[in-house]
């Protein structure tokens, strides 16, 4: 535990030195957001209709810039070879990394969502419902992210492709999160999308830290 | 007694492997031809028309057999994967990468082919249900395995690296087949089942198994093929190659 | 035997662009992607054989 709170607040105390990598992420989403309302048209009974859709693809499209950052540096100046052979084990560290890139990563994308919600149009209960989805579905993008960063360290193209890796991996989490949010607006409720979003958290918080940690050892060889 | 017993260990070398491989690659092509003469006869000129669909079902016995062989290869794929993994045997793990373009050109086929019978029966080329958003999936998978494995340069992290994304994959191939049951849009429920009778005329279902078997030899027969090729290029600086008939000539 | 003309075997009761579009793709692919592969087996044998020439004249001349 208290290795797992050193590794988070030792990448918290990294991010907070370069603010503007975390910074950009959250403007990203904030401008592609805004985005498609500019591009499709001030009709709000449509932006109502595609701002489940547009929200999450921007989310996701905004952690996956910072994805890279989870491992890159560390790798690059050796730290990561000491973790790896520390005695506490790496899936603990590889834990508190995605915890760490969560909050910086995820969080402030549910924070800021309501407000971009507003631009669509969307009423206070599907705000709230977006939040919650959000709240459950960022967590799973930085986990399933990390396998991707820890597969692509150190490999040519890896920006790109590492997008191409998580990406059909992202989908579950962005039909489940957005539809949601469909559904609560179309009076279905959004009971069964936030369940099984919740499920896929569950299994990613059990699986990816290990598939993580597998990759890295990989990498690292 | 031992002596009659073969040791399928021997083959695990890559050595001992290559031949083995040539010498099976006609046989498959053979069985491939054949299953696929009868279930192409059987499939135009015995299978009789669809009161519904017309001549247009047709396609049914290509599209099934190609859906059916990109998520098994899929899993083939990344059960030879995972030994590759787990055992470090480097043989495993080419067998993995031989048959990712050969399961990808499946799951690309098996998109084409649905569309082509979508845009006259549902009058759309491309709807985004379960069933179909999955297999576009799968067909990512592939993609991701093939491109990471193509840029690291080490081949043994390479081998590896892709084992984890095909693994992590996996969890997909369950989806898209029981995406039909689970969600009820666009693409039709199952209609052949493990353990109930099949709701469909016996010749159109003997028409589809027969080109399925079709495409398994086919399929065989391409990766072994195409293993062969691998083994030269991974293993092109060791003795047994420099050695072969094809390479001294 | 269903049909009673080869014209109507490859009209296929109006559908056949999309019969034969579908055939038609995957008889293209099982043709390509044996022919591919059996370039990738020619072109590696062929550096190989290089190869092995190179050596061979290497410890002739050392």
């Amino acid at each position: 535990m208290n290795a797992l709170l050193a590794v988070m607040r030792r990448d918290l105390l990294m991010v907070m030195r370069r603010k503007s990598e975390v910074l950009t992420a959250l403007f990203f989403f904030v401008i592609v957001s805004s985005l498609f309302p500019l591009g499709i048209g001030p009709e709000p009974v449509l932006l109502r209709k595609i701002a489940p859709g547009v929200l999450w693809v921007g989310a996701l499209l905004a952690t996956m810039l910072g994805l890279q950052r989870m491992f890159a540096a560390d790798h690059a100046d050796g730290t990561l070879e000491q973790m790896a052979i520390s005695p506490t084990p790496l899936v603990v560290l590889v834990l508190g990394k995605v915890l760490a890139h969560w909050l910086v990563s995820g969080l402030p994308l549910v924070l800021i969502a309501p407000v971009l919600g507003l631009q669509f149009d969307l009423d206070t209960e599907a705000l709230g419902v977006l939040m919650l989805a959000l709240l459950l579905g960022t967590p799973l993008l930085s986990l399933i992210g990390a396998i991707g960063a820890a597969l692509t360290l150190g490999v040519r193209g890896g920006g790109v492709l590492l997008s191409l890796l998580v990406l059909p991996l992202y989908v579950p989490a962005l039909i489940f999160g957005a539809g949601a949010v469909e559904s609560h607006i179309s009076g279905l409720g959004a009971g069964g999308h936030l369940s099984l979003l919740a499920a896929l958290l569950t299994l990613a918080a059990f699986f990816a830290p290990w598939a993580a940690t597998a990759a890295l050892r990989i990498a690292l060889e | 007694m031992s002596n009659r017993l073969i040791n399928w260990f021997k083959f695990a070398s890559p050595a001992t492997f290559y031949p083995l491989a040539g010498k099976m690659i006609p046989l498959f092509w053979t069985l491939a031809a054949a299953f696929g003469a009868v279930g192409l006869w059987l499939s135009f000129f015995v299978a009789p028309t669809d009161a519904t669909q017309g001549e247009g079902y047709r396609i049914i016995f290509i599209h099934v057999p190609t859906s059916w062989m990109s998520m098994f290869i899929y899993m083939v794929m990344a059960g030879w994967a995972a030994m590759g993994l787990s055992l470090n045997a480097r043989l495993s793990s080419m067998m993995a990468q031989a048959l990712a373009p050969t399961g990808a050109l499946m799951a690309f086929l098996s998109l084409w082919t649905g569309a082509f019978w979508g845009k006259p029966m549902w009058g759309t080329w491309w709807v985004w249900d379960a069933r179909l958003t999955s297999e576009l999936i799968l067909f990512f998978l592939y993609l991701g395995f093939m491109a990471l494995q193509a840029s690291i340069d080490d081949p043994r992290r390479a081998d590896k690296a892709g084992a984890i994304v095909a693994l992590v994959g996996v969890v997909n191939v369950p989806i898209i087949y029981f995406s039909v049951k689970w969600w009820n849009t666009l693409h039709q429920g199952a209609s052949v089942s493990i353990n109930k009778s099949p709701a469909m005329v016996t010749t159109m279902l003997w028409g589809m198994l027969l080109m399925a078997l079709c495409l398994w030899m086919y399929s065989i027969a391409m990766a072994l093929t195409r293993v062969r090729a691998i083994i030269l290029e991974r293993e092109s600086h060791t003795d047994w190659v420099k050695q072969l008939n094809e390479v001294k000539a | 035997m269903n049909w009673n003309s080869p014209a109507e075997f490859f009209a296929m009761g109006g559908y056949g662009l999309y019969v034969w579009g579908s055939f038609g793709i995957c008889a293209l692919a099982f043709v390509a992607e044996p022919f591919l592969i059996g370039r990738r087996h020619k072109e590696i044998v062929r550096t190989l054989r290089r190869q092995v020439v190179a050596e061979k004249l290497e410890m002739e001349n050392t």
